[in-house]
Protein backbone atom coordinates (compact mmCIF):
# COMPACT_ATOMS: atom_id res chain seq x y z
CA UNK A 1 0.00 0.00 0.00
CA UNK A 2 1.42 3.21 -0.84
CA UNK A 3 0.32 6.80 0.12
CA UNK A 4 -1.86 7.22 -2.94
CA UNK A 5 -4.17 4.77 -1.75
CA UNK A 6 -5.88 7.48 0.04
CA UNK A 7 -6.48 8.76 -3.55
CA UNK A 8 -8.05 5.25 -4.41
CA UNK A 9 -12.00 5.75 -5.73
CA UNK A 10 -12.31 1.90 -4.77
CA UNK A 11 -12.25 1.91 -0.70
CA UNK A 12 -14.35 -0.34 0.81
CA UNK A 13 -17.19 0.45 3.47
CA UNK A 14 -14.76 -0.38 6.30
CA UNK A 15 -11.67 1.22 4.75
CA UNK A 16 -14.14 4.72 4.66
CA UNK A 17 -15.22 4.18 8.30
CA UNK A 18 -11.47 4.14 9.35
CA UNK A 19 -10.32 6.75 7.58
CA UNK A 20 -13.53 8.67 9.17
CA UNK A 21 -12.68 7.87 12.90
CA UNK A 22 -9.92 10.52 12.50
CA UNK A 23 -7.03 10.56 14.95
CA UNK A 24 -7.08 13.48 17.69
CA UNK A 25 -3.21 14.90 18.07
CA UNK A 26 -1.41 16.23 14.88
CA UNK A 27 -2.53 16.43 11.32
CA UNK A 28 -2.47 12.76 9.76
CA UNK A 29 -4.92 11.37 7.86
CA UNK A 30 -5.91 7.06 8.38
CA UNK A 31 -6.46 5.17 5.68
CA UNK A 32 -7.21 1.88 5.38
CA UNK A 33 -6.99 -0.74 2.66
CA UNK A 34 -7.00 -4.59 2.73
CA UNK A 35 -6.92 -4.49 6.27
CA UNK A 36 -3.56 -2.70 6.51
CA UNK A 37 -3.28 0.62 7.87
CA UNK A 38 -1.28 3.56 7.04
CA UNK A 39 -1.33 6.91 7.70
CA UNK A 40 0.20 10.20 5.37
CA UNK A 41 0.48 13.92 6.14
CA UNK A 42 -2.13 15.65 4.91
CA UNK A 43 0.12 17.68 2.23
CA UNK A 44 1.53 13.98 0.96
CA UNK A 45 -2.80 13.55 0.69
CA UNK A 46 -2.84 17.16 -0.79
CA UNK A 47 -0.07 16.96 -3.26
CA UNK A 48 -0.55 13.25 -4.70
CA UNK A 49 -2.42 13.72 -8.35
CA UNK A 50 -5.59 11.98 -7.83
CA UNK A 51 -5.25 9.05 -10.37
CA UNK A 52 -8.74 10.73 -12.48
CA UNK A 53 -9.77 14.03 -13.16
CA UNK A 54 -11.91 15.79 -10.58
CA UNK A 55 -11.71 18.89 -8.73
CA UNK A 56 -8.57 20.16 -7.42
CA UNK A 57 -8.12 18.68 -3.91
CA UNK A 58 -8.67 21.52 -0.80
CA UNK A 59 -9.15 21.63 2.33
CA UNK A 60 -11.89 23.16 4.68
CA UNK A 61 -12.18 23.70 8.87
CA UNK A 62 -14.86 23.18 10.90
CA UNK A 63 -15.38 24.65 14.33
CA UNK A 64 -17.76 24.31 16.21
CA UNK A 65 -19.99 25.15 19.21
CA UNK A 66 -17.74 28.23 20.61
CA UNK A 67 -20.51 29.15 23.46
CA UNK A 68 -19.31 32.63 23.94
CA UNK A 69 -20.77 33.56 26.83
CA UNK A 70 -20.04 30.22 28.74
CA UNK A 71 -18.45 30.44 32.20
CA UNK A 72 -19.39 27.58 34.39
CA UNK A 73 -17.83 24.74 36.03
CA UNK A 74 -17.35 22.96 32.99
CA UNK A 75 -14.83 25.59 31.53
CA UNK A 76 -14.80 28.70 33.06
CA UNK A 77 -12.91 30.34 30.35
CA UNK A 78 -14.68 29.31 26.50
CA UNK A 79 -13.96 32.91 25.98
CA UNK A 80 -9.90 31.62 25.68
CA UNK A 81 -10.29 28.03 24.44
CA UNK A 82 -12.78 29.79 21.28
CA UNK A 83 -8.91 32.25 21.13
CA UNK A 84 -7.05 28.70 21.08
CA UNK A 85 -8.29 26.98 18.85
CA UNK A 86 -8.84 30.00 16.20
CA UNK A 87 -4.64 30.36 17.26
CA UNK A 88 -4.80 26.94 15.99
CA UNK A 89 -6.64 28.11 12.47
CA UNK A 90 -3.92 30.56 11.97
CA UNK A 91 -1.27 28.28 12.70
CA UNK A 92 -2.30 25.36 10.25
CA UNK A 93 0.59 25.14 7.55
CA UNK A 94 -2.26 24.70 4.85
CA UNK A 95 -4.70 27.38 4.42
CA UNK A 96 -8.50 25.90 4.56
CA UNK A 97 -10.34 27.38 1.30
CA UNK A 98 -13.61 28.26 3.55
CA UNK A 99 -14.86 27.45 7.55
CA UNK A 100 -17.96 25.92 8.33
CA UNK A 101 -19.38 27.27 11.81
CA UNK A 102 -21.73 24.51 13.04
CA UNK A 103 -23.71 26.61 15.69
CA UNK A 104 -23.52 27.34 19.50
CA UNK A 105 -21.59 30.38 18.33
CA UNK A 106 -22.69 32.10 21.26
CA UNK A 107 -24.54 30.34 25.01
CA UNK A 108 -26.89 32.52 25.31
CA UNK A 109 -27.95 35.22 22.32
CA UNK A 110 -26.91 37.74 23.60
CA UNK A 111 -26.11 40.94 21.17
CA UNK A 112 -22.69 41.24 22.97
CA UNK A 113 -21.94 37.28 22.84
CA UNK A 114 -22.32 37.44 19.06
CA UNK A 115 -20.43 40.82 18.58
CA UNK A 116 -17.53 39.12 20.77
CA UNK A 117 -17.50 35.50 18.97
CA UNK A 118 -17.88 38.13 15.43
CA UNK A 119 -14.17 39.31 16.64
CA UNK A 120 -12.77 36.34 18.14
CA UNK A 121 -13.49 34.65 15.00
CA UNK A 122 -11.95 37.18 12.34
CA UNK A 123 -9.08 37.15 10.53
CA UNK A 124 -9.01 33.73 10.15
CA UNK A 125 -7.84 34.09 6.50
CA UNK A 126 -10.51 31.81 5.34
CA UNK A 127 -14.49 32.60 4.62
CA UNK A 128 -16.31 31.52 7.61
CA UNK A 129 -19.95 30.29 7.10
CA UNK A 130 -22.55 29.75 10.40
CA UNK A 131 -25.80 27.87 10.92
CA UNK A 132 -27.39 28.48 13.85
CA UNK A 133 -27.30 26.48 17.28
CA UNK A 134 -30.27 26.36 19.78
CA UNK A 135 -28.36 28.44 21.88
CA UNK A 136 -28.14 31.23 19.19
CA UNK A 137 -31.88 30.91 18.51
CA UNK A 138 -33.05 31.60 22.73
CA UNK A 139 -33.52 35.27 22.40
CA UNK A 140 -37.04 36.76 22.80
CA UNK A 141 -37.43 37.00 19.08
CA UNK A 142 -36.31 33.30 18.54
CA UNK A 143 -33.48 34.05 16.18
CA UNK A 144 -33.88 37.58 15.44
CA UNK A 145 -30.52 37.96 17.08
CA UNK A 146 -29.01 35.64 15.32
CA UNK A 147 -30.37 36.65 11.86
CA UNK A 148 -29.48 40.40 12.78
CA UNK A 149 -25.57 39.40 12.91
CA UNK A 150 -25.35 36.32 10.52
CA UNK A 151 -28.46 36.20 8.11
CA UNK A 152 -26.93 37.97 5.66
CA UNK A 153 -27.19 36.22 2.64
CA UNK A 154 -29.28 33.21 3.45
CA UNK A 155 -32.56 32.39 2.98
CA UNK A 156 -35.72 31.56 5.81
CA UNK A 157 -34.44 31.03 9.29
CA UNK A 158 -30.84 31.15 8.15
CA UNK A 159 -30.84 28.42 5.28
CA UNK A 160 -27.79 28.98 2.73
CA UNK A 161 -26.41 26.65 0.07
CA UNK A 162 -22.94 27.66 -2.00
CA UNK A 163 -20.44 26.14 -4.49
CA UNK A 164 -16.82 25.34 -4.25
CA UNK A 165 -14.40 24.07 -6.88
CA UNK A 166 -17.46 21.80 -7.58
CA UNK A 167 -18.87 20.69 -4.02
CA UNK A 168 -21.94 21.73 -3.39
CA UNK A 169 -22.36 23.07 0.58
CA UNK A 170 -25.47 23.13 2.02
CA UNK A 171 -26.35 25.15 5.65
CA UNK A 172 -29.45 24.07 7.34
CA UNK A 173 -31.00 25.47 10.45
CA UNK A 174 -32.52 22.41 12.35
CA UNK A 175 -33.22 24.41 15.75
CA UNK A 176 -35.90 26.95 14.24
CA UNK A 177 -39.82 26.46 15.84
CA UNK A 178 -39.33 22.79 17.61
CA UNK A 179 -42.01 20.86 18.74
CA UNK A 180 -43.11 19.44 22.10
CA UNK A 181 -41.69 15.96 22.58
CA UNK A 182 -39.87 16.24 19.51
CA UNK A 183 -36.14 16.59 18.34
CA UNK A 184 -34.22 19.21 16.07
CA UNK A 185 -36.54 20.07 13.11
CA UNK A 186 -35.90 21.04 9.58
CA UNK A 187 -39.70 22.20 8.57
CA UNK A 188 -41.39 21.96 5.20
CA UNK A 189 -40.69 25.06 3.86
CA UNK A 190 -36.74 24.37 4.13
CA UNK A 191 -37.40 20.62 2.69
CA UNK A 192 -39.07 22.45 -0.65
CA UNK A 193 -36.26 24.39 -0.48
CA UNK A 194 -33.52 22.29 -0.51
CA UNK A 195 -35.48 20.02 -2.91
CA UNK A 196 -35.35 23.09 -4.96
CA UNK A 197 -31.54 23.99 -4.43
CA UNK A 198 -30.52 20.30 -5.41
CA UNK A 199 -32.79 20.06 -8.21
CA UNK A 200 -30.49 21.21 -10.84
CA UNK A 201 -27.21 19.09 -9.57
CA UNK A 202 -25.64 15.88 -11.24
CA UNK A 203 -25.62 13.32 -8.88
CA UNK A 204 -21.59 13.31 -9.34
CA UNK A 205 -21.78 16.60 -7.72
CA UNK A 206 -20.16 16.00 -4.33
CA UNK A 207 -22.63 17.21 -1.31
CA UNK A 208 -21.44 18.71 2.14
CA UNK A 209 -24.37 19.79 4.34
CA UNK A 210 -23.94 21.41 7.87
CA UNK A 211 -26.33 21.76 10.65
CA UNK A 212 -26.32 22.01 14.28
CA UNK A 213 -28.02 19.20 15.66
CA UNK A 214 -27.34 16.04 13.66
CA UNK A 215 -29.38 14.71 10.67
CA UNK A 216 -29.16 10.92 12.05
CA UNK A 217 -31.02 9.83 15.44
CA UNK A 218 -27.44 9.90 17.77
CA UNK A 219 -29.67 8.96 21.19
CA UNK A 220 -33.58 10.33 21.18
CA UNK A 221 -33.85 10.00 24.33
CA UNK A 222 -31.66 13.18 24.72
CA UNK A 223 -32.98 14.73 21.80
CA UNK A 224 -29.86 13.69 19.69
CA UNK A 225 -31.14 13.37 15.74
CA UNK A 226 -33.95 15.57 13.87
CA UNK A 227 -37.59 14.21 13.46
CA UNK A 228 -37.97 15.42 9.48
CA UNK A 229 -34.44 14.38 8.43
CA UNK A 230 -35.58 11.14 6.83
CA UNK A 231 -36.77 14.25 4.26
CA UNK A 232 -33.41 15.99 3.94
CA UNK A 233 -32.26 12.31 3.61
CA UNK A 234 -34.33 11.19 0.78
CA UNK A 235 -33.24 14.17 -1.65
CA UNK A 236 -29.49 13.32 -0.99
CA UNK A 237 -29.80 10.24 -2.05
CA UNK A 238 -29.12 10.10 -5.62
CA UNK A 239 -25.85 11.91 -5.23
CA UNK A 240 -22.72 9.65 -5.31
CA UNK A 241 -20.73 11.60 -2.27
CA UNK A 242 -22.93 13.07 0.77
CA UNK A 243 -20.84 14.51 3.77
CA UNK A 244 -22.96 15.74 6.81
CA UNK A 245 -21.19 17.78 9.34
CA UNK A 246 -23.02 18.54 12.71
CA UNK A 247 -21.88 19.99 16.42
CA UNK A 248 -24.51 20.05 19.44
CA UNK A 249 -23.04 16.68 21.03
CA UNK A 250 -19.68 17.82 21.29
CA UNK A 251 -17.67 15.07 20.49
CA UNK A 252 -16.80 12.94 17.50
CA UNK A 253 -19.37 11.02 16.40
CA UNK A 254 -19.16 9.25 12.82
CA UNK A 255 -21.58 7.17 11.02
CA UNK A 256 -21.70 5.44 7.47
CA UNK A 257 -25.45 4.91 5.07
CA UNK A 258 -25.22 3.87 1.87
CA UNK A 259 -23.63 7.26 -0.03
CA UNK A 260 -23.92 9.70 3.45
CA UNK A 261 -21.34 9.89 5.99
CA UNK A 262 -22.31 11.68 9.25
CA UNK A 263 -19.90 13.10 11.64
CA UNK A 264 -20.23 14.95 14.85
CA UNK A 265 -17.67 17.42 15.75
CA UNK A 266 -16.14 18.58 19.10
CA UNK A 267 -16.82 21.63 20.61
CA UNK A 268 -14.22 24.16 21.67
CA UNK A 269 -15.94 25.09 25.25
CA UNK A 270 -16.80 22.11 27.26
CA UNK A 271 -17.34 18.31 26.14
CA UNK A 272 -20.69 16.40 26.53
CA UNK A 273 -21.22 12.54 28.24
CA UNK A 274 -21.28 9.84 25.30
CA UNK A 275 -24.42 8.88 24.04
CA UNK A 276 -26.68 7.21 27.51
CA UNK A 277 -23.41 7.52 29.58
CA UNK A 278 -24.51 9.68 31.96
CA UNK A 279 -28.11 11.07 33.41
CA UNK A 280 -28.49 13.07 30.90
CA UNK A 281 -26.42 15.87 28.54
CA UNK A 282 -25.11 18.61 29.37
CA UNK A 283 -21.63 20.56 30.09
CA UNK A 284 -19.35 17.38 31.64
CA UNK A 285 -16.95 18.27 34.32
CA UNK A 286 -13.75 16.61 33.91
CA UNK A 287 -10.22 17.62 35.33
CA UNK A 288 -8.62 20.69 34.30
CA UNK A 289 -5.95 19.00 32.69
CA UNK A 290 -7.79 16.84 30.75
CA UNK A 291 -10.29 19.65 29.69
CA UNK A 292 -7.88 20.62 26.18
CA UNK A 293 -7.73 17.37 25.08
CA UNK A 294 -11.59 16.95 24.86
CA UNK A 295 -12.11 20.34 22.60
CA UNK A 296 -10.72 20.77 19.03
CA UNK A 297 -11.05 21.92 15.56
CA UNK A 298 -11.38 19.66 12.40
CA UNK A 299 -9.65 20.05 9.08
CA UNK A 300 -11.87 18.01 5.93
CA UNK A 301 -9.38 17.27 2.84
CA UNK A 302 -11.09 17.07 -0.29
CA UNK A 303 -8.49 15.00 -1.77
CA UNK A 304 -10.66 13.75 -4.79
CA UNK A 305 -14.24 15.07 -5.87
CA UNK A 306 -16.24 11.46 -5.45
CA UNK A 307 -13.85 10.05 -2.43
CA UNK A 308 -15.54 10.44 1.03
CA UNK A 309 -14.08 13.50 2.78
CA UNK A 310 -10.97 12.68 4.77
CA UNK A 311 -11.11 14.06 8.41
CA UNK A 312 -8.45 15.12 11.03
CA UNK A 313 -9.38 15.89 13.88
CA UNK A 314 -7.11 18.11 16.26
CA UNK A 315 -7.58 18.63 19.98
CA UNK A 316 -6.43 21.76 21.96
CA UNK A 317 -4.49 19.62 23.65
CA UNK B 1 -35.56 36.84 62.18
CA UNK B 2 -36.86 36.56 66.07
CA UNK B 3 -38.66 33.65 68.04
CA UNK B 4 -41.16 36.15 68.79
CA UNK B 5 -41.74 37.43 65.09
CA UNK B 6 -41.89 33.90 63.79
CA UNK B 7 -44.56 32.65 66.59
CA UNK B 8 -46.58 36.33 65.43
CA UNK B 9 -46.53 35.60 61.59
CA UNK B 10 -47.41 31.83 62.60
CA UNK B 11 -50.41 32.64 64.48
CA UNK B 12 -51.30 35.87 61.89
CA UNK B 13 -51.27 33.08 59.50
CA UNK B 14 -53.19 30.47 61.65
CA UNK B 15 -55.85 33.09 62.57
CA UNK B 16 -56.09 34.01 58.42
CA UNK B 17 -56.77 30.85 57.28
CA UNK B 18 -59.17 30.04 60.02
CA UNK B 19 -61.00 32.98 59.29
CA UNK B 20 -65.15 32.17 58.28
CA UNK B 21 -65.24 34.47 54.82
CA UNK B 22 -68.61 35.33 56.59
CA UNK B 23 -66.43 37.29 58.79
CA UNK B 24 -64.21 39.18 56.57
CA UNK B 25 -67.19 40.09 54.02
CA UNK B 26 -69.23 41.21 57.27
CA UNK B 27 -66.10 43.53 58.01
CA UNK B 28 -65.63 44.72 54.07
CA UNK B 29 -62.22 42.95 53.99
CA UNK B 30 -61.53 41.41 50.52
CA UNK B 31 -59.80 38.63 51.37
CA UNK B 32 -57.40 36.83 48.88
CA UNK B 33 -58.03 32.83 48.66
CA UNK B 34 -54.46 31.80 50.80
CA UNK B 35 -51.85 31.92 48.26
CA UNK B 36 -50.75 28.28 46.86
CA UNK B 37 -47.26 27.78 45.59
CA UNK B 38 -45.51 24.69 43.69
CA UNK B 39 -42.10 24.54 43.01
CA UNK B 40 -41.05 22.63 39.82
CA UNK B 41 -37.18 22.05 39.46
CA UNK B 42 -35.22 21.67 36.03
CA UNK B 43 -32.64 19.35 36.31
CA UNK B 44 -30.69 17.33 34.12
CA UNK B 45 -32.73 17.94 31.06
CA UNK B 46 -36.28 17.60 32.76
CA UNK B 47 -39.29 18.68 34.90
CA UNK B 48 -39.81 17.40 37.83
CA UNK B 49 -42.04 16.74 39.41
CA UNK B 50 -43.21 16.04 35.44
CA UNK B 51 -46.74 16.38 36.08
CA UNK B 52 -48.46 18.50 39.09
CA UNK B 53 -52.43 18.57 39.98
CA UNK B 54 -52.71 22.11 41.65
CA UNK B 55 -55.51 24.09 42.53
CA UNK B 56 -56.31 27.16 40.32
CA UNK B 57 -55.00 30.45 42.10
CA UNK B 58 -51.69 28.00 42.21
CA UNK B 59 -48.40 30.02 41.29
CA UNK B 60 -46.23 27.65 40.31
CA UNK B 61 -42.29 28.36 39.89
CA UNK B 62 -39.84 26.79 38.03
CA UNK B 63 -36.05 27.19 38.56
CA UNK B 64 -33.19 26.03 36.64
CA UNK B 65 -30.52 23.86 38.05
CA UNK B 66 -28.99 22.90 35.09
CA UNK B 67 -25.39 24.96 33.52
CA UNK B 68 -27.52 24.60 30.04
CA UNK B 69 -30.09 27.43 29.59
CA UNK B 70 -33.72 25.80 29.37
CA UNK B 71 -37.14 27.54 28.53
CA UNK B 72 -41.04 26.74 30.04
CA UNK B 73 -42.93 26.80 26.74
CA UNK B 74 -46.98 26.05 26.62
CA UNK B 75 -47.56 23.41 24.21
CA UNK B 76 -50.18 26.07 22.83
CA UNK B 77 -47.85 29.31 23.53
CA UNK B 78 -50.52 30.56 26.06
CA UNK B 79 -47.64 30.96 28.47
CA UNK B 80 -43.75 30.73 27.87
CA UNK B 81 -40.44 31.95 29.88
CA UNK B 82 -37.06 34.00 28.30
CA UNK B 83 -34.56 31.39 28.51
CA UNK B 84 -33.64 30.81 31.43
CA UNK B 85 -29.76 30.23 32.46
CA UNK B 86 -28.71 28.32 36.04
CA UNK B 87 -30.64 29.20 38.85
CA UNK B 88 -32.99 31.46 36.78
CA UNK B 89 -36.41 31.33 38.19
CA UNK B 90 -40.07 31.77 36.20
CA UNK B 91 -43.24 31.97 37.58
CA UNK B 92 -47.01 31.79 36.26
CA UNK B 93 -50.39 31.78 37.96
CA UNK B 94 -53.02 29.16 36.66
CA UNK B 95 -56.13 30.56 37.61
CA UNK B 96 -58.50 28.46 35.10
CA UNK B 97 -59.25 24.66 35.80
CA UNK B 98 -57.47 22.91 32.62
CA UNK B 99 -54.60 21.05 31.64
CA UNK B 100 -51.35 22.77 30.45
CA UNK B 101 -48.95 20.96 29.07
CA UNK B 102 -45.49 22.63 28.10
CA UNK B 103 -42.26 21.60 26.96
CA UNK B 104 -38.61 23.22 27.01
CA UNK B 105 -38.39 25.19 23.10
CA UNK B 106 -34.88 24.73 23.44
CA UNK B 107 -34.68 20.76 24.41
CA UNK B 108 -38.35 20.25 23.25
CA UNK B 109 -37.91 16.41 24.65
CA UNK B 110 -38.35 17.51 27.75
CA UNK B 111 -42.19 18.27 28.66
CA UNK B 112 -44.47 18.42 31.60
CA UNK B 113 -47.59 19.23 32.55
CA UNK B 114 -50.14 21.65 35.29
CA UNK B 115 -53.18 19.86 35.82
CA UNK B 116 -55.25 22.79 37.55
CA UNK B 117 -58.53 21.47 39.23
CA UNK B 118 -60.97 23.05 41.47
Amino acid sequence: MDDHDILNPRLDRRGMLMRCAGWAGTAALYTVSGGIVSSMGLDAALAARPRTGGPRPFTFLQISDTHIGFDKAANPDARGTAIRAVERIRALAIKPDLILHTGDITHLSKDEQFDDAKQILSDLGAPIFFVPGEHDFLDEGQGKAYLAHHGQGTLGSGWQSFDHDGVHFVGLNNVAALKPGGMAHLGDDQLAWLAKDLAPLSASTPIVVFGHIPLWTVYEAWGWGTDDSAQALALLARFGSVTVLNGHIHQILSKVEGNVTFHSARSTAYPQPAPGAAPSPGPLKVPAEQLPSMLGIRTAAFVRGNAPIALIEQTLA
Amino acid sequence: MTLFSRACRRALLLALLAAPPVTLAASHVVAAAPARTQNVAIKMFAFTPQVITVPPGTTVTWTNADEDPHTVTANDKSFHSAAMDEDDTYSFTFTRPGEYAYFCSLHPHMTGKVIVKG
